[in-house]
């Protein structure tokens, strides 16, 4: 089969025609006519693997049925999506699938998100025909950030796809056959001492309830109704694009405004932004390379903003563990902050403070609790929430966040510019770094603050800044086997890089492991609009413009890099031994 | 006059295997200095003529995978050998393996010089542990000898045969997971399109024969196709080994003319089969392994040919023939080909890997006698699921001897219902 796709190619589908590049789908032909065929296994972003059979369709050409995920239109002739056969196929496997299911939808962490409560629904499915297979294997919760409930397992594959073929990492993989096929780490070692990160993108690409984020709301419930705490909550720039999400507003919606009054409705004291500490990171960050830039320190010096990041250097790549920048990523440098500034500035003891943060990502939870993030003389952050669970927690609050005022962040960690914005998008730490440290060595203001070079979904972007003469090579990647591709051209000495930029989840948080479900390429990129849409409405779009950053260093840290700001915002890594 | 060829098995037992000296006394390598003066093309269309439809079981036609392969653009283009015989009651293909071993490299080779291959492999079962290492044995044989290696028979043509082992898996007897497995990967069957004559091998443009199939590629370029193909009949030419086994007289390997012989002469003929062992009566017979069809004595007048096969709702499959006398119940059978299902699935696709299991549910409650008229029902819908949605030839072909009893001895799963079963529950002399 030749697939050209410069040809068109025209099927029938149902009785209707459609026209389709050669080379597309069954699938993707049937949604071009308004036909969705059910799927499980499938997932745009990734490979095809076919396993769950539900997408099966009638081909005139073929006496079996076909696959309509993995099948292409130019080998097919008439096509039928909803015969007898197709029905009597579909319903046939999800009983098979449901028979060996332990079905407490009433408690699963998926619920009412679920993709096969969702078919099983739209398949009449009430009584199983079939004998349950059903047995129980014990639940995973080894680790402070990810669960996983083999129980619940439909073996569609999608979390491996997304740890081989998206993330590289590798960490978990099929085992065994037949009734015994399932999907785990090698010889079950406990995920944290496997090759995983915990960037959760396993868990955004579980269809059912086999995988998720550790469930923390309770704990945040318990400090919100304890009056002895004070209460205060950041939230990650990414949250505030993808939230809208789980509350029907269009995709990419900024909901900045209803968010932050949702929290408020929640009772949190303050309501304060992680973009604040984004700017901070700016500071600290950018100081951090003029002074590896003119001292001769170690080159390329590699953001460290992100923790699955962080872990996959620690694991995979220790032996470059000095250029990770030292500094600690906004949500903790938040922590560190506001335990100590913030805390000294209010009167409240450090005790008394509670901090929560809300954040894309699901290793945050693991970053949290990492014994190096104490600076404060406690735990800088005390429980990190995801999206999803915001958005828990707003429902279980009897909000509707498109029916809330908006309303703004508190003071004095909740004043940000739009470079901290663009923190949550791959490409966004980078610009905000060089529209800061431009402005700062070269004295000058550049005339376009949109380095756009660094903006966009390709897998290595690269590009390169003059400063007063000497020039600057960057590089921004996202997504852990991109970041591969470059770590590995660094170790064979053919990068002449100064800075880069690395994510671990693929386009940054905006697609973080934390986010609503069913996240595609597609959305990640009206997230990103989104963000670059805030950052273009700030009044201040450069970190060290920011009053409230320039207001804490002369109250409290002093400069950027100083003996307070190393105490307190910087971070040093350990090696991590894998099985 | 005797009804058995001597054709594909005509040197069997009677030449030392290891020899090319043997093997050339025989008429061994011929077909192969006839192909290397020929074009490309006359050798495909003496394939296409001979009407050989492929030998492992699924019976595609082997001129039209060779036709298809030689239009394929891309080098390198690899030759593959599957010698995985794994259907049970087959080892038609442990014949030519162990006793004339270089008919399966001629016609290897000549493959090879058709697509212009530099590198053929044949995966061997692994349970065939002596016969690999006789096989090594044959190609350093033949290698010595200058019809192996570099410029064959001083034609300019190199090519050669690497043996990999087999590890036990039935599912790597499909041509995609074989293909997997000599990559070194799982051995799971892979998601089609593409297929494998595009990205086979190493994802390279591959043929995937059987050891029949290429040991009658010199028999073919030899006699030419249509000679072979008049050997059979209509679609379906040439000889075919058949392994008959179970409770016939003669457990043996036979060849025969395809439409020829009758499944009847198959099993009660003397140089075949000789009639059901201990004077019993034939209940039934598995043709083609345990993916295939169970024939019924009321259909043993059909000609062993695949279009007679098929109007009966039967096959030849990978040549097997399993005869079973009266002492075997139908549904314990099938019990057995379900166990052996459920654990030879790979477990990637749901009606498989789940669908297995629930036929053996079902099955169990008609053996004990607690099934319900629900359940045929039920049985009838995964069978067809499983045919019809499952991702490889293991899955859809699983349920192929359940449907034969469902539709020809339904009246057996009734009186199974019933408590009634002349060999599950016998009854004693006063018909209690």
């Amino acid at each position: 089969m030749h697939i050209d796709p410069n040809k068109m190619v025209t099927i029938k589908i149902d009785g209707i025609p459609v026209t389709v590049p050669s080379g597309t789908t069954i699938l993707e032909a049937a949604a071009k006519i308004g036909i969705k065929i059910p799927t499980l296994c499938h997932h745009p972003d990734m490979t095809v693997r076919a396993f769950c059979r539900v997408c099966v369709v009638e081909d005139s050409w073929s006496r079996r049925l076909k696959t309509a995920c993995n099948n292409y239109v130019d080998e097919c002739g008439e096509v039928f999506t909803n015969t007898p056969k197709v029905r009597m196929a579909r319903k046939t496997i999800l009983e098979m699938i449901l028979a060996n299911h332990p079905q407490d939808c009433l408690s699963c962490p998926k619920s009412g998100k679920c993709e096969l409560q969702t078919l099983a629904q739209e398949y009449n499915l009430k009584e199983n025909s079939f004998d349950s297979v059903f047995t129980r294997v014990p639940k995973q919760e080894d680790n402070p950030a990810l669960v996983r409930d083999m129980s619940k397992c439909i073996k569609c594959g999608r979390c491996v796809d997304a740890c081989q073929a998206i993330q590289g990492t590798n960490a978990i993989g099929y085992q065994n056959r037949s009734t015994h096929f399932s999907i785990g780490t090698a010889f079950d070692h406990p995920l944290n001492s496997t090759a995983c990160v915990l960037c959760g993108q396993c868990v955004a690409a579980c269809p059912v309830g086999a995988l998720s984020e550790k469930d923390d709301t309770e704990r945040v419930w318990d400090a919100l109704q304890n009056p002895d705490l004070h209460v205060v909550v950041q939230v990650a720039p990414a949250v505030r694009v993808a939230i809208g999400d789980d509350f029907g507003l269009p995709k990419g919606s900024v909901a900045t405004g209803s968010m932050v009054a949702a929290m408020r409705r929640l009772g949190f004291d303050k309501v304060f932004d992680t973009n604040f500490a984004a700017d901070l990171t700016i500071m600290e960050e950018g100081t951090e390379l003029l002074n590896r830039l003119q001292n001769g320190g170690k080159l390329p010096m590699i953001t460290s903003c992100s923790p699955g990041w962080v872990n996959y250097v620690e694991k995979v790549y220790p032996d470059m563990m000095d250029n990770l920048s030292s500094c600690k990523s906004p949500q903790q440098m938040f922590g560190a902050i506001a335990k100590t500034y913030y805390a000294e500035k209010m009167g409240i003891p450090k005790e008394k403070m509670f901090v929560v943060s809300i954040m894309p990502c699901i290793a945050k939870k693991y970053e949290c609790q990492r014994p190096e993030m104490n600076d404060s003389g406690a735990q800088d952050v005390d429980v990190v929430l995801t999206t999803r669970e915001l958005a828990k927690m707003i429902r279980s609050r009897g909000l509707d966040l498109t029916s809330l005022p908006e309303e703004e962040f508190d003071n004095p960690l909740g004043l940000a510019s739009g470079a901290g914005a663009i923190f949550g998008t791959s490409g966004g730490v980078m610009e905000a770094a060089l529209r800061s440290v431009y402005a700062i060595v070269t004295g000058k203001e550049a005339g376009d603050l949109d380095f756009v070079g660094v903006r966009g979904h390709e897998a290595i972007k690269e590009a390169s800044l003059d400063l007063n003469g000497t020039t600057v090579k960057v590089a921004v990647t996202s997504g852990l086997k991109n970041a591969k591709i470059l770590l590995d051209k660094i170790r064979a000495g053919e990068c002449d890089y100064q800075f880069i930029e690395v994510m671990c989840c693929p386009g940054g948080c905006v697609g973080g492991g934390g986010q609503p479900f069913r996240t595609t390429a597609a959305i990640k990129a009206q997230r990103m609009d989104g963000l670059y849409r805030i950052d273009k409405k700030s009044t201040y779009r450069q970190s060290h413009k920011n009053p409230e950053i320039q207001t804490l260093y002369k109250e409290f840290l002093g400069e950027p890099n100083g003996h307070k700001a190393h105490e307190l915002l910087h971070t040093h890594y350990t090696k991590r031994e894998i099985q | 006059m005797s009804k058995s060829l001597s054709l594909l098995s005509k040197r069997a037992g009677k030449i030392n295997p290891q020899s090319v000296e043997d093997y050339v006394s025989m008429g061994g390598f011929s077909a192969l200095k006839k192909a290397l003066t020929m074009e490309k093309m006359e050798i495909i269309n003496e394939m296409l003529d001979a009407n050989l439809l492929g030998r492992g079981g699924a019976a595609y036609p082997a001129g039209k995978k060779w036709k298809q392969l030689y239009n394929i653009e891309g080098e390198p283009k690899y030759i593959v050998c599957n010698a995985d015989e794994g259907e049970p009651g087959t080892f038609k293909d442990k014949l030519l393996l162990k006793d004339d071993p270089m008919s399966i490299i001629e016609g290897m080779i000549i493959a090879g010089y058709v697509f212009n291959s530099q590198d053929g492999y044949i995966y061997i079962r692994g349970e065939y542990r002596i016969i690999q290492e006789k096989f090594k044995e044959s190609l350093e044989a033949c290698e010595k000898a200058g019809y192996l290696g570099d410029n064959i028979c001083n034609s300019g043509y190199s090519f050669r045969i690497h043996v990999v082992s087999g590890a036990g898996a039935y599912v790597c007897g499909e041509n995609s997971g074989l293909l997997n497995s000599i990559e070194s990967k799982t051995g799971r069957p892979r998601v089609k399109p593409p297929h494998l004559a595009e990205v086979g091998l190493f994802s390279k443009p591959t043929l995937v024969n059987n050891v029949e199939s290429f040991a009658d590629v010199p028999l073919i370029v030899e006699m030419g196709g249509k000679a072979f193909a008049e050997l059979g009949s209509e679609g379906d030419g040439g000889s075919k080994l058949v392994s008959i086994c179970g409770n016939s007289v003669n457990r043996k390997v036979v060849e025969v003319g395809l439409g020829h012989v009758t499944l009847r002469d198959l099993i009660y003929d003397e140089e075949f089969g000789g009639g059901i062992a201990d004077g019993k009566e034939l209940k039934f017979y598995h043709l083609g392994g345990q993916s295939g069809p169970i024939g019924f004595p009321e259909q043993l007048d059909t000609p062993y040919t695949a279009k007679a096969l098929k109007k009966e709702g039967l096959s030849v499959g990978s040549g097997a023939l399993v005869v079973l006398d009266e002492d075997m119940c139908i549904i314990d059978y099938l019990l057995k080909v379900c166990e052996f299902f459920i654990h030879e699935s790979c477990g990637k696709c749901t009606p498989c890997r789940e669908g297995n299991r629930h036929v053996h549910n079902i099955l169990t409650k008609f053996a004990k006698g607690t099934a319900t008229e629900e359940d045929f029902e039920r049985l009838e819908r995964l069978s067809a699921t499983m045919a019809l949605a499952s991702s490889c030839g293991l899955g859809q072909a699983a349920c192929t001897a359940l449907d034969s009893c469902l539709k020809h001895r339904r009246a057996e799963f009734e009186a199974h219902m019933r408590g009634e079963c002349p060999v599950c529950f016998p009854k004693d002399k006063e018909g209690k």
